[in-house]
């Protein structure tokens, strides 16, 4: 067990690496990276002062390791609009984000496990295909028109709920809704097509066999199964929530990290994007090492694995 | 697994004794008509999908109190009309959709293949990369290439490309790896071929199926991608009618009850979508069972 | 007299294609006989149906599976009519069965004496406790060393013998009349099945179990069965009592079978013995008799009529036109 913690630690680093050798690489494609490192509406000496600081005319190497000190000091650079190390912002502002993923995903998982074991166990059904066509819609209307479109009924039309902030139950839902949407659909095909494969097993069919009511037989033996895949997406999907969501907390002005980045944009504070990249990835490299993980506490197999 | 191979992972039901229709009837016609009206735009669009008529702003489609036969759909908040600019976007929606997925699928095909193949440190290497690039949040990474390379057409085309390759990359290489184990590819090997050579004549034309089959998966997602992009400002510049950017713009008259001007984009990027999802599902299904896990 | 243990009386299972056109009867018009403690033999090469038929008693097909006639007696009682959950008491208490993966068989997320005791809890309401001791009693009764350690184990550290073992202990776990083994030997390994099957037959002896053993192997039927049925494109072509069987087979495709297991003592130039042509498409059997395109002594009568059962000798019965007069 130990060394198999061990071998993803060893990977998930690497990708931080790797993470922060891209976007590094990618700033300075483009030519004069100085003019984004730079307030808008700046002057000459100013971009010069820039090129000073971040060392722009020196040997790639040195940059990178400007930029890699920096990061590991915590210093994600400062916000131009805010004034204020981006670090700070972000870190206020993730919060937000997490109870916004958290409710959208209970949401999803709610709605997606139940409706995919039950389309599985009647297979074929008329509630499968209903089912189904349900999923495929999910997976086909982009989150932030839902939203759209929720704000048009029941804010506009409805006047039941508010369109935009945060702070109540009430204004937590149709976001959540919004952005649980697409997963619920996904959990949802999973659960089906997962569930339908345990069912098949031998070791389903030897449960049967047994003598154990149909109940024990899904609810212990094949569901367990069934819904590894299904958990293991989920919590990647968690982290792909908070960092899909940047145009639902736009619609919705939900102040999490999205709107950050959506702010980052619009106000072209350049430090804003490049931290929130960051810090996105790597959110997303240490959340697949804890599922990692944790997929091999659950399921035993995977320990005994090289 | 991984962010984005388990994003990918969609069912196509194996125990369905439903009925696989001969041709994917609705999402061709869907794509089919979607691609007539982008070549024949101009012909089609009864206005100048750019410019605007400010005294006619925010007019409701046809059938509402209040809107005319000139716009049949209505007009935004720059009294350009709508049925112009959705028959445009087509053209930028389709245009863009397909070339990114397109690229995206190149490079990633070869990457795929390379790295199946040849095995050893040039695997580990671009599996990492690979691993690595899928890490990062799509959308926020194309955001921030797009923050950093500007808003362009073709800027968008590259972001995308750059940011959805990994998909195909990481499934290839699965299916290279059994390939190589194949009777075919031993006797390549025997036949004392050049390991270039059994990559292109031998491994391509057998992953060419899956990559089908990506490919129409990524395009809803490509394109969902590019209506995001542009509805927060950093796709397709305006004047230029995106999807995408029509929906930004739909947000103004929003609290006041305008709703044409956001239902309807939204609805066409759904149908474009839906029409990938399902042709890509058809297609699972049709050219191998074994795709499933696609 | 005491009544047989089972008794299938003309039982037939159809399965049906998904849009109803084709319809395969994997299993035909089968009658059988089956004494208390006594094991049966079912020798058929796959697609023979009997899997079909081995599922059928214990009547869990997959849904495009349907017994559409006949009886099967069990004990005196007609399993057919019995209910859902009277079957659900049945299965794994009264008959049990193993499967041919050990493998697949067992649950992998669960260890393996939570599996053995598990029908233990559910058929007598054990408590964990001692469902866990019986359990583990049962492992040693499968000889299966440091049996405490290993209840606490999971299938995939353990080899196939073991493995199948366990399927065995837990198969025998409620002391059940009847097991039906659907070929247990197949995936194991030549060593080790010598050692299965003597294991096979002590737990009949201890348990006083009659069995059902389906198998394409003839050596492992002579071995350890008392009587044997073959089995050809759904039907019971031959049955009767091992010897009888085996010195003076009846019908043709059981002498071919007979005659195609190589000896070391032969001397065919080389040669393999084997049966001529294909096995026939279970949903497209050949008319009349099914084994007539293989026959080396068909009749004209074989090509358009299926014959019915004829007894040869005392419970020795062959469906074949070459006994009739």
């Amino acid at each position: 067990m130990k060394r198999f913690v061990l071998r993803r630690l060893g990977y998930a680093l690497v990708s931080l690496a790797l993470l922060s050798v891209t976007i590094f690489v990618f700033v300075r494609l483009t030519g004069d990276p100085a003019l984004l490192l730079v307030e808008p509406g700046a002057s000459k000496a100013d971009v010069d002062a820039v090129r000073e600081r971040f060392g722009l005319d020196q040997p790639l190497v040195v940059q990178y390791a400007k930029f890699m000190s920096g990061l590991l000091r915590g210093d994600f650079g400062q916000s131009f609009y805010y004034r204020t190390p981006v670090l700070d912002l972000y870190l206020s502002r993730l919060p937000n984000s997490l109870v916004l993923a958290a409710v959208a995903m209970s949401f999803s998982l709610l709605i997606g496990i139940p409706t995919g074991i039950l389309a599985a166990v009647r297979v074929n059904s008329w509630l499968d295909r209903a089912g189904r066509v349900f999923a495929l819609l999910g997976l086909s209307l982009p989150s932030f028109w839902i939203g759209l479109v929720l704000i048009l009924f029941f804010s506009v039309y409805l006047g039941w709920l508010p369109s935009s902030g945060s702070g109540t139950v009430f204004h937590v839902l149709m976001p959540a809704f919004a952005l649980g949407w697409y997963f619920a659909a996904s959990h949802m095909r999973l659960t089906r097509s997962s569930m339908l494969d345990v069912l098949g097993a031998e070791y389903v069919k030897l449960a049967r066999l047994k003598g154990l009511p149909e109940q024990r037989v899904i609810a212990k033996h094949a569901l367990k199964n069934a819904l590894i895949p299904v958990l293991t997406l989920a919590g990647i999907n968690l982290v792909i929530m908070i960092n899909v969501a940047v145009v639902v907390e736009t619609v919705f002005a939900w102040p999490g990290i999205g709107r950050l980045l959506y702010e980052g944009i619009a106000f072209r504070d350049f430090p804003i994007v490049q931290a929130t990249v960051l810090l996105g990835g790597s959110m997303i490299v240490f959340v697949n090492l804890i599922v990692d993980v944790l997929y091999g506490l659950i399921d035993p197999r995977i320990r005994y694995e090289r | 697994m991984n962010a984005s191979t388990a994003v990918v992972l969609a069912d196509v039901p194996r125990r369905a004794t439903r009925r696989l229709s001969s041709y994917p009837v609705v999402p061709l016609t869907i794509i089919g008509l979607l691609v007539v009206i982008a070549l024949a735009a101009d012909v089609l669009a009864p206005h100048n999908p750019e410019v605007g008529a400010l005294g006619m702003r925010f007019r409701p489609p046809v059938w509402q109190a209040g809107g005319s036969a000139a716009h049949l759909l209505g007009t935004d908040h720059l009294g350009r009309d709508v049925l112009s600019r959705l028959i445009f976007g087509a053209r930028v929606s389709l245009v863009v959709g397909f070339t990114a997925v397109i690229v995206a699928g190149l490079l990633g095909v070869a990457l795929g293949i390379t790295a199946g193949y040849l095995g050893g440190w040039v695997d580990e290497v671009i599996m990492r990369l690979t691993d690595t690039w899928l890490a990062l949040p799509a959308l926020t990474f194309a955001i921030f290439l797009a923050a950093v390379m500007g808003p362009s057409e073709m800027n968008i085309i590259i972001v995308l490309a750059c940011v959805y390759w990994t998909r195909y990359a990481r499934v290839i290489r699965g299916e290279v790896l059994s390939l190589k184990e194949r009777e075919f590819v031993r006797l390549a090997i025997i036949a004392g071929c050049s390991r270039l050579t059994i990559m292109r004549r031998h491994i391509l034309p057998n992953v060419l199926n899956s990559a089908i089959v990506l490919a129409t998966l990524m395009l809803g997602v490509v394109v969902v991608t590019e209506a995001a992009l542009s509805f927060l400002g950093v796709g397709v510049p305006p004047p230029k009618p995106a999807w995408g950017l029509m929906l930004a713009d739909g947000k103004r008259g929003l609290m006041a009850g305008y709703w044409w001007l956001t239902v309807l984009p939204g609805l066409c990027i759904m149908f474009l979508v839906l029409a990938a999802n399902l042709l890509g599902d058809w297609l699972r299904v049709k050219l191998d069972p074994q795709l499933r896990q696609l | 007299m005491t009544e047989p243990l089972l008794e299938l009386r003309g039982l037939s299972t159809h399965y049906e294609s998904a849009r109803g056109t084709r319809v395969t009867r994997a299993v035909d018009d089968v009658s059988l006989t089956l004494e208390r403690g006594r094991t049966l033999g079912i020798v058929g090469e796959s697609g023979s149906g009997k899997s079909t038929l081995a599922l059928s008693i214990m009547r869990l097909l997959p849904p495009a599976a349907r017994i559409v006639g006949g009886e099967i007696r069990f004990e005196g009682d007609d399993l057919l009519k019995k209910s859902a959950r009277e079957m659900r008491h049945i299965r794994g208490k009264r008959i049990a069965m193993i499967l041919q993966d050990p493998m697949a068989s067992l649950n992998p997320l669960f260890t393996v004496g939570d599996q053995i005791s598990e029908s233990l809890r559910v058929h007598e309401g054990a408590s964990r406790s001692a469902a866990w001791s019986r359990a583990q009693s049962l492992l040693q009764a499968v000889r299966i060393s440091a049996p405490a350690a290993r209840m606490k184990e999971f299938p995939h550290q353990m080899s196939g013998g073991m493995r199948q073992r366990i399927v065995g202990a837990i198969a025998v776990a409620c002391e059940p009349r009847l097991l039906i083994a659907d070929e247990p030997t197949t995936s194991l390994d030549l060593t080790i099945q010598a050692q299965y099957l003597s294991l096979l037959r002590d737990l009949q002896r201890d348990h006083h179990l009659a069995m059902i053993f389906i198998t394409h192997n003839l050596g492992i039927v002579a071995r350890m069965c008392d009587a044997v049925a073959v089995m050809y494109a759904g039907r019971v072509v031959e049955a009767g009592p091992i010897r009888d069987i085996f010195n003076k087979p009846s019908h043709p495709y059981t002498r071919a079978l007979l005659e195609s297991v190589p000896r070391l003592t032969d001397d065919n130039h080389g040669r393999l013995p084997a049966i001529d042509g294909q096995p026939p498409d279970p949903s497209a059997p050949p008319s009349g008799c099914a084994f007539h395109p293989r026959c080396p002594q068909v009749l004209d009568k074989c090509k358009t009529q299926a014959p019915p059962a004829v007894t040869v000798a005392a419970s020795h019965t062959a469906r074949c036109w070459l006994h009739l007069p």
